[in-house]
């Protein structure tokens, strides 16, 4: 039961991480409707920025966070003004090959500046095990599960209560009326992937952190799988791709755990395959009938 | 049209010349110098191994020519990069062959390449001395062939040795990389060594080769509560899983393999008495090695790893066989070679039938605050 328990902790610690990456897809998914496959890049040079602020500025914990998110909100909005802007009203096959090469290029991007042996993430937060009985979780844990809930419930508040949340969903909903309201969506879209942008480094900081290396295709895996906690929960829903993520990363602990490990990628792969087979809506999705 | 024949003619004149050219280094001053060939990688990801064999190989080189070489003759090394590809090893061997007219070869580096080319060194019967080649197919069916480091079999073995009687281990955990021969490999002969001195495998947990995430195998390693865990892999995966088993409060020692050199490094914390394989320590009290270091560090500014002290070893084992054999004629030379017992920096080097090293001495390292200790010497019997 304890084992158990403590395969729960390590599943809710990878979980959490993903969460956050999957946020980051499907609020771009919703208002775009695209797959921005270099997600996972931008991730990786969070992780980048962070390693480069703790350890030639050695700034403290918070500003290493706020200057990682900070630095790839910014990006993110530059990637879609220079890389998906200009395509806006191409087919969404252009848009989402557009995706692949922004991938392709920031992953060789990253491998020409800092070489492609990994960098080790010095330890930015306090170390400590805390024992609840005979289950032991490191502070680490602790603050990667703690900080991914405070920005989702963060992020849940902005969305609904604030005017750029209203707006967001607006045009998520229906661009055209949207600007038929007044809405400027093109800022609301800088919006939108900034707060992913910004997310998703902050991913990559505490995948970094619970990982210790930093290297340029450290963002493959992780976006993959946040990408399939994204459609798991159902894509383009906010709550659905945190839901997606704890369960992606529960289910990759648990088959290690309990199954076999090489199989821990196949079958989360597999839950691919099944939800698109059987409810390409997700769980959260709600089943709608294309008007013709 | 004329001008096209004038670059045809131009272009011929040039080939030419460069073969003329050619033709001048192989056959002058052939005399008065042994040419040794060397093969590695020396660019590239696998870099460091090909380029600190041969930094080694260098060193001894110089060092004989200093002391008057083989009967007065110089040496030379002549060392092409393989850049870890298969062909280019062909290729480099081929042109030490036929252009350089090498009597004897040191290497390839990786096991790979030499694998590569071994089917054609044998055909050539050219004697071949592989400083780093852990591949056990290198020397088999190939009398010519001979390899200067253990397999990774016997490193196994020696940790297991290691756990059991030194550190009176009864009970084992093994972390496996699968899809790594390497990995698997080490961990096959540990197991099968450990269970034969008595002691019990606790249980093994695997990883596959894109994996960072190792809480849930070590959750699982920490309930088992084996006195050691086996864990045979490089730095890169070695670095964070001795981070995360720390973190966790596992309290086992650690024991792994020679991949595990430069763990100190940038893992120094987490590694912290901690113990693995090696082919040498470079704070031995033995003169030979101090020697070598000495030199190395004066020559290079750094200190060596494993693979320049085999790259050291295996040139002065050659030139040795050479030596005796009195001849630079290859069957001469692997006759010799065969009754090598060479004193060396990584320990006693005979051979078997097959050409590995046998009951060669492995060293056990332990870190200690960022430093690599010589432990203690393991021979398998």
């Amino acid at each position: 039961m304890n084992l158990f328990l403590q395969q729960l902790i390590n599943g809710l610690n990878v979980g959490s991480i993903y969460a956050l990456i999957a946020i980051g897809y499907t609020m771009v998914y919703g208002i775009i409707k695209l797959i921005n496959f270099a997600h996972g890049e931008i991730m990786m040079f969070g992780a980048y920025f962070a390693f480069i602020a703790a350890t030639s500025f050695h700034l403290p914990v918070w500003a290493v966070l706020l200057s990682s998110m900070v630095i790839m909100a910014i990006i993110g909005v530059a990637i879609e003004f220079i890389a998906y802007r200009p395509l806006r009203n191409a087919p969404r096959l252009s848009a989402l090959i557009t995706a692949i090469g922004v991938s392709l290029f920031l992953q060789n991007l990253a491998l020409i500046i800092f070489k492609p042996d990994p960098k080790v993430m010095p330890k930015i937060f306090p170390e400590t095990i805390y024992k609840l009985g005979e289950i032991e979780i490191s502070s680490t844990t602790l603050i990667t599960i703690g900080l991914s809930l405070f920005f989702m419930v963060l992020l849940d508040l902005y969305i609904r209560k604030t005017k750029q949340g209203r707006a967001m969903r607006a045009v998520s909903e229906d661009k055209d009326a949207a600007i038929l309201m007044g809405i400027n969506v093109n800022r609301t879209i800088s919006l939108t992937f900034a707060v992913g942008s910004a997310l998703g480094a902050l991913g990559g900081v505490l995948y970094s952190v619970a990982y210790i290396q930093v290297y340029p295709t450290m963002g493959v895996m992780p976006g993959l799988k946040a990408f399939i906690a994204a459609v798991l929960g159902g894509i383009g829903i906010i709550p659905g791709a945190m839901l997606g993520g704890f369960i992606i990363g529960m289910v990759e602990t648990m088959t290690k755990a309990y199954l076999s490990t090489t199989w821990a990628d196949a079958i989360v792969f597999a839950i691919l395959i099944i939800v698109l087979l059987f409810k390409p809506t997700g769980i959260l999705g709600k089943n709608t009938r294309e008007k013709v | 049209m004329k001008k096209r024949v004038v670059s045809v003619l131009l272009v011929v004149m040039f080939t030419a010349s460069i073969f003329a050219f050619a033709g001048c280094s192989t056959s002058g001053g052939s005399a008065d110098v042994v040419k040794l060939g060397f093969i590695g990688p020396m660019t590239g990801d696998a870099a460091i191994y090909g380029s600190s064999a041969e930094e080694g190989a260098q060193l001894a080189v110089a060092e004989i020519n200093a002391a008057g070489g083989i009967d007065g003759k110089n040496i030379e090394l002549v060392a092409y990069d393989s850049k870890a590809d298969q062909t280019e090893a062909i290729n480099a061997y081929n042109r030490l062959r036929d252009q350089d007219g090498v009597v004897a070869v040191i290497g390839g580096t990786l096991s790979g390449e030499t694998l590569a080319m071994k089917d054609i060194m044998v055909q050539d019967n050219m004697p071949v001395l592989s400083p780093t080649a852990t591949a056990v197919e290198v020397t088999q069916d190939a009398p010519n062939v001979f390899r200067a480091c253990f397999l990774d079999d016997y490193q196994g073995q020696a940790a297991a040795n290691f756990a059991a009687t030194t550190l009176g281990a009864k009970t084992a955990a093994l972390l496996i990389g699968t899809g790594n021969p390497y990995s698997e490999g080490v961990s096959e002969a540990f197991k099968m060594a450990f269970t034969a001195k008595g002691g019990t495998i606790a249980g093994s947990e695997s990883y596959g080769t894109a994996d960072k995430d190792f809480s849930a195998q070590l959750t699982k390693i920490k309930e088992m509560n084996p006195d050691v865990v086996f864990v045979p892999d490089y730095v890169q995966t070695v670095g964070p899983i001795l981070q995360k088993a720390k973190e966790m409060g596992i309290t086992a020692k650690f024991v792994g393999a020679d991949g595990w050199d430069g763990v100190q490094e940038e893992y120094a914390d987490a590694a912290q008495g901690n113990y693995f394989t090696n082919h040498y320590a470079a704070d031995s009290p033995s003169e030979t090695v101090q020697n070598f270091i000495t030199a190395y560090k004066a020559e290079y500014d750094k200190v060596p790893n494993s693979f320049a002290a085999l790259g050291y070893d295996a040139v002065y084992t050659m030139v040795e066989a050479i030596t005796a054999a009195g001849s630079t004629e290859s069957a001469d030379i692997i006759t010799a070679l065969k009754a090598t017992d060479h004193a060396g920096v990584t320990g006693t080097l005979k051979f078997d039938e097959e050409g590995n090293p046998k009951d060669k001495e492995v060293t056990i390292i332990k870190i200690d605050g960022g430093q690599l200790k010589y432990d203690s010497t393991v021979v398998n019997k």
